[in-house]
């Protein structure tokens, strides 16, 4: 099966009819009718669901370009989540309430947080790598509890979205929705252009064999740093939409099990593939959300779940639609 | 200056604590390479345990040896059930799997015990408070605590330097086909281990029980101090995860009792006020990211493989 593995991959990145293309494909149909479906139905609780599932599938992807191709399992992903909302948070309540201006400086913090943690922890690697992002995305928890200003533990009401001076309207649920949709398509975009570079090639070599990539004269270090700037803030702009769509910050945003929940979505959807966070959102919120409307104790389901995943399915569910048994 | 004594115990109390979660998760990650985050499952499940055979029992003492006992029975059927199954993945499946584990368990401590949390009292005699120099007292409960702990930390340390179960976990921790060609089930052996870091978990939650609330969740912060304790003490090292947990206790405990009023010296009531708190909570993690850019493999790594 491994050395026939190769081929039949080819082969469903070339037939558009392979099963894990059509998954893709249909999947891309449903969320893109999602908004009319809820609009007929009536059902707008649909609609901030998929919203949700939307922002968190950018987190994802985002996760997934510096686990998933670059090997580097951060344990600290959502703290781009918190730094991304609480600078819309903080500019709101400070009276700036353009998205002009919030969202880049959302941008624009998380990649300069990432920047020093990247710097600072890019020196180790496996597990200890895992546990000093783990570290720092406890540290800004911290720091976010010790906000008196912004709500301490209690989190902050954002009473007004970011406001794009009449071209677009956050408020409309249906626009806010495409708007998410149409950043999550740019940011898998994104990270097909950068796999597919030599940037991205070298960043892949560095998971497979780093020693041998420096042998060649990469200097790994720096092209790890820049992948790891990119992912952050790729991230913090999916924070700066969740406060958005929530309107309201707290420091639970960036609780270590939300980081958690960020390495189940790439983990179930499967690693280093392109579409693969985006299903694994999609499967891990529809799935917490569906068991919690059939029983009081979803988790006893969802946790055995998770487990089977992890023993069983190597590769994630595009794993399982590609027929592929090993990573 | 008593007040300085007395924060130095509690910081101690709080690292032999973070030592008993520590070893177990040092041990089962140096030897079975395997990251293990119901590792606070375990601790909550004792602590629970204990809460639960004190009302059965009436017994303090026979609660504490039952909870224990039933700690080592859980980890080891979660072991062979599960946990044995994730040794050969990549350290990000066993993320995946034992946060699904995480899961599960708080819930099954929903579904068993309810929603509301529980207490443990204490038997009459640890309620007392101990003279220990003239004119300075500290809770005696605090004090068993940390002496069963060294106990516990001292026969440890016998059983993996000296005697042949210990020669045979060190031993399958540097080359695991090895021992298993020389005729050790090696199997076995993991599971004793995986049993053994879980009764030690569901004794750190024991003794915490008393202090704090049994509730659910109890072991996920927890879980994250025990981890930066054996990443700071570097994997697999059990000396190292004995010193790392006392200098974390310490540095933890001291930070909260003292840093907000250091800071009011130099800074306006506000400020302190707001950044105290978060400043010492941040501490330790702090000291986790120093050591690591400066030693990436922590204070003591274990001889290497």
């Amino acid at each position: 099966m491994t050395a026939a593995a190769d081929p039949s991959i080819k082969a469903a990145t070339t037939s558009p009819l392979a099963p894990r293309n059509a998954v893709t494909i249909v999947l891309l149909a449903v969320l893109a009718l999602i908004p009319l479906y809820a609009t007929l139905s009536g059902n707008s609780f649909a609609l901030t669901l998929f919203t949700r599932v939307l922002i968190l599938a950018i987190g994802a992807v985002s996760l997934n370009l510096i686990m998933g191709y670059g090997g580097m399992v951060s344990f600290g992903h959502a703290a781009y989540l918190g730094i991304g909302g609480y600078a819309v948070g903080i500019l709101a309540k400070e009276g700036i309430g353009s998205g002009f201006i919030q969202w880049p400086v959302a941008v624009a913090v998380s990649a300069l947080y990432a920047l020093v943690v990247g710097a600072l922890s890019l020196r180790t690697r496996g597990v200890y790598f895992l546990m000093i992002t783990l570290a720092f995305a406890q540290m800004i928890y911290y720091v976010a509890i010790g906000l008196d200003r912004y709500g301490g533990d209690d989190g902050l009401t954002i009473y007004n979205r970011s406001q794009f001076g009449g071209a677009i309207d956050l408020n409309n649920k249906t626009l806010f929705y495409y708007v998410c949709l149409a950043l999550l398509l740019g940011s898998i975009y994104l990270v097909a252009r950068i796999v597919n570079s030599r940037f991205g090639l070298v960043i892949q070599g560095a998971r497979t064999n780093e020693r041998r990539m420096r042998a060649i004269g990469f200097p790994t270090f720096r092209y790890k740093l820049v992948c790891f700037v990119i992912a952050g803030a790729m991230c913090g702009l999916a924070g700066a939409l969740l406060a958005n769509l929530t309107n309201f910050i707290s420091p639970a945003l960036m609780h270590w099990t939300r980081s958690g929940d960020l390495i189940v979505m790439v983990a179930l959807g499967g690693l280093g593939t392109l579409f693969g966070p985006l299903i694994g959102a999609v499967a891990f919120l529809l799935l917490e959300e569906g068991l919690s409307r059939v029983t009081e104790y979803p988790n006893l389901i969802l946790g055995p779940v998770l487990l089977l995943v992890a023993i069983y399915a190597h590769g994630g569910i595009e794993g399982l639609l590609a027929g592929r048994r090993d990573g | 200056m008593l007040y300085f004594i007395e924060q130095c115990l509690n910081g101690v109390q709080l690292g032999m604590l973070l030592f008993l979660l520590a070893a177990g998760l040092t041990l089962v990650f140096g030897i079975m390479d395997l990251v293990n985050l119901a590792h606070g499952s375990l601790y909550m499940l004792g602590a629970y345990f204990a809460a639960t055979f004190a009302v059965l029992t009436g017994s303090f003492v026979l609660a504490v040896i039952l909870a224990v006992a039933a700690s080592l029975v859980a980890g080891t059927v979660l072991e062979v059930v599960a946990i044995r199954r994730l040794y050969e993945r990549s350290h990000l499946d066993q993320v995946l799997g034992t946060f699904g584990l995480l899961l599960f368990f708080n819930e099954l401590v929903r579904l068993v015990w309810g929603p509301a949390g529980m207490s443990l009292a204490l038997p009459i005699q640890m309620l007392a408070a101990v003279q220990i120099v003239p004119g300075f007292y500290y809770p005696a409960y605090r004090l068993v605590i940390i002496l069963v702990a060294l106990a516990v930390a001292g026969s440890l340390y016998f059983v993996v330097m000296r005697t042949r179960l210990g020669m045979l976990i060190r031993a399958g921790a540097s080359n695991r086909e090895m021992v298993g060609a020389l005729g050790i089930n090696i199997k076995v052996l993991y599971t004793l281990v995986f049993g053994l870091g879980a009764a030690l978990a569901g004794f750190a939650g024991v003794m915490q029980a008393p202090i704090l609330t049994v509730q659910i969740g109890m072991g996920e912060n927890i879980l994250i101090l025990a981890f930066v304790v054996i990443i700071i003490g570097g994997v697999g090292s059990i000396r190292g995860a004995f010193v790392a947990a006392i200098v974390v206790g310490l540095i933890d405990t001291l930070g909260r009792a003292f840093l907000p009023d250091m800071l009011h010296r130099v800074l306006s009531t506000n400020a302190a006020a707001t950044l105290g708190p978060a400043l010492s909570s941040m501490s330790i993690y702090i000291l986790m990211a120093a050591i690591l850019v400066f030693r990436p493999e922590g204070l003591f790594p274990a001889a290497s493989r």
